[in-house]
């Protein structure tokens, strides 16, 4: 068993500036063969070679599922972050060759829906951007709205208008422009799907108003990748590759497992997918949560820890790795 | 009294459940014979503004007038009854076309018209998951022939015969939700009239 999915050798091919915040990749394969296909709404995992010390960040593929001889992903740079994105800003250049991941879909389009319904925030568009191009492909019902904060951050705002002008509302921020989510939700024709991505502010809000107005639960879906946090070091004894590990301040437990050779299962590497779910063997201190993958009851439980976002404080802690 | 446990089966045969209440704007409730019983049972527990939401669509068979006058006694903000689900069937298709996300859908009665309204339901795309069913009243099955494709309404008796081809036909669990049917599959192809006697398994 390997971690993670296939690796795909990629150069990259175009960096471009969108705004202040946000900068373009474009990846080509080094052999300059096709890339695999993938479906609207898939994450790349990027390999960073940052000073000696991998990391591993998941974008959402915001180009074209139809074409196959370039992958694109859009980069914000978060400066309170632990540094992948600015690597990505300062580090990668036209020409550099990296390692990223065959593409993984954790937030795919319901495709019986009749009509799907887009919900933005932020640098939430870039999945949204490929699965509108899918949908356009093949006839499909779809509406955008997305919230920005001011037009000149409003990543691909403009070009989205022009090319869907009925399809796509912008808000701004900064002109108090804001959803009218109540009247939005109630208008939806019958077997309306609901996909929503942005800050967990605006997810929490649109999934509570869904469900309070009766949509089911299995029309509402969700993207939400949490950063792995920093945080006080510490250690782990891990019982079946029998090592002691140490988790440093800003490292995630799954990446000190990795730097360690202990292969550890993963996919979306931000506390949403269940993939890195392990058993805690031992605890002595405290489990820090960060998932949302595991229940209220499961985090109290402390029997399970998602390596890719929880840490720990306290003397003793043994995993099942 | 008019409740069924049915024993543990095969996954494609249909489970069924208790209503309960669930927050939505429109409410839709469709239900035959003793079927009512549930829409009343749930009326106990539900919110007084709850029938002015609802659209109840009821096929009383042979239960006649006894759960008209309660029934409309909820005082819904529409009631349509009729004779059969083939009648109530356009006025079904027209109530999804025009609804919006955030309809309450509640099936109660028989095996063979929660089917074929839950089918209508999936098709306007509700997740069936969403949609709420609780079997009330009759076990008797709607059966598609696998051989002919004719369907045959309220079969009581296994084996039975196929009421378009004749066939001999063993009643199956497996059930098909496009059809909205059990499937019957002829009993006697090998060793034709070799029937076994046919017993009345569902009322
Ligand atoms: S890798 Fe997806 S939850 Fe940890």
């Amino acid at each position: 068993m390997s971690a993670g999915t296939a690796k795909l050798n990629v150069t990259v091919a175009e960096v471009k500036p969108i705004n202040d915040l946000v900068t373009r990749f474009k990846f080509i394969r080094t052999d300059g063969g096709e890339l695999p296909t993938f479906s609207g709404g898939a994450h790349t995992v990027v390999e960073m070679q940052d000073d000696g010390f991998t990391r591993l960040n998941p974008y959402s593929l915001m180009s074209d599922p139809a074409d196959r001889d370039a992958y694109m992903i859009s980069v914000r740079r978060d400066d309170q972050g632990r540094g992948g994105s600015k690597f990505m800003h300062s580090k990668v250049a036209e020409g550099l060759e990296m390692v990223i991941s065959n593409p993984v879909n954790l937030f795919s389009l319901d495709l019986r829906a009749k009509k799907h319904l887009m919900i933005a925030g932020g640098i939430g568009i870039t999945p949204f951007m490929a699965q509108m191009q899918q949908l356009a492909a093949t006839n499909g019902h779809f509406e955008l709205h997305y919230s920005v904060r001011t037009a000149s951050l409003g990543s691909y705002a403009e070009q989205l208008s022009e090319r869907f002008p009925n399809r796509v509302n912008i808000y701004h921020d900064d002109l108090g422009q804001a959803i009218d989510l109540e009247n939005l939700l109630i208008g939806q024709p019958l077997g309306t799907h609901i996909y929503i991505c942005g800050p967990k502010g605006m997810i929490d809000w649109v999934r509570g108003k869904a469900a309070a107005l009766g949509w089911p639960r299995e029309a509402i879906h969700y993207e939400e990748f949490l950063a792995p946090a920093s945080g006080k070091p510490f250690e782990v004894r891990l019982a079946i590759s029998n090592k002691t590990i140490q988790v440093g301040e800003n490292q995630s437990l799954l990446e000190a497992l990795e730097a360690n050779d202990v292969d550890a299962p993963y996919l979306c590497r931000g506390g949403a997918c269940g993939q890195c779910e392990t058993a805690v063997v031992e605890c002595d201190g405290e489990l820090i949560h960060r998932d949302h993958w595991l229940s209220d009851e499961q985090h109290r439980a402390g029997k399970l820890i998602m390596p890719c976002v929880s840490r720990f404080d306290g003397k003793t802690l043994v995993l099942d790795r | 009294m008019s409740k069924t446990d049915f024993p543990l089966s095969i996954d494609s045969r249909p489970v069924y459940g208790v209503f309960e209440m669930r927050a939505g704007k429109h409410h839709l409730m469709i239900a035959d014979a003793e079927g009512a019983e549930a829409l009343l049972d749930l009326a106990t527990a539900a919110p007084a503004d709850l029938w002015a939401k609802t659209h109840i669509i009821y096929i009383p068979k042979t239960t006649g007038k006894k759960y008209l006058g309660k029934l409309q006694a909820l005082s819904p903000d529409q009631f349509y009854a009729g004779p059969s689900y083939e009648a109530a069937k356009q006025r079904i298709a027209d109530t999804f076309s025009k609804a919006h996300m955030g309809l309450q859908v509640y099936l109660a009665g028989t095996e063979g018209l929660m089917g074929q309204a839950m089918y209508a339901a999936t098709s306007a795309g509700i997740p069936h998951t969403a949609i709420q069913t609780e079997h009330r009243g009759s076990t008797a099955r709607r059966m598609q022939c696998v051989h002919c494709k004719g369907i045959t309404e309220d079969v009581t008796h296994d084996p039975f015969i196929c009421s378009h081809c004749g066939l001999n036909l063993f009643v199956r669990d497996h059930y098909s939700r496009r059809m909205a049917a059990f499937q019957g599959v002829c009993i006697d192809a090998e060793d034709p009239g070799n029937v076994p006697k046919s017993v009345g398994l569902f009322k």
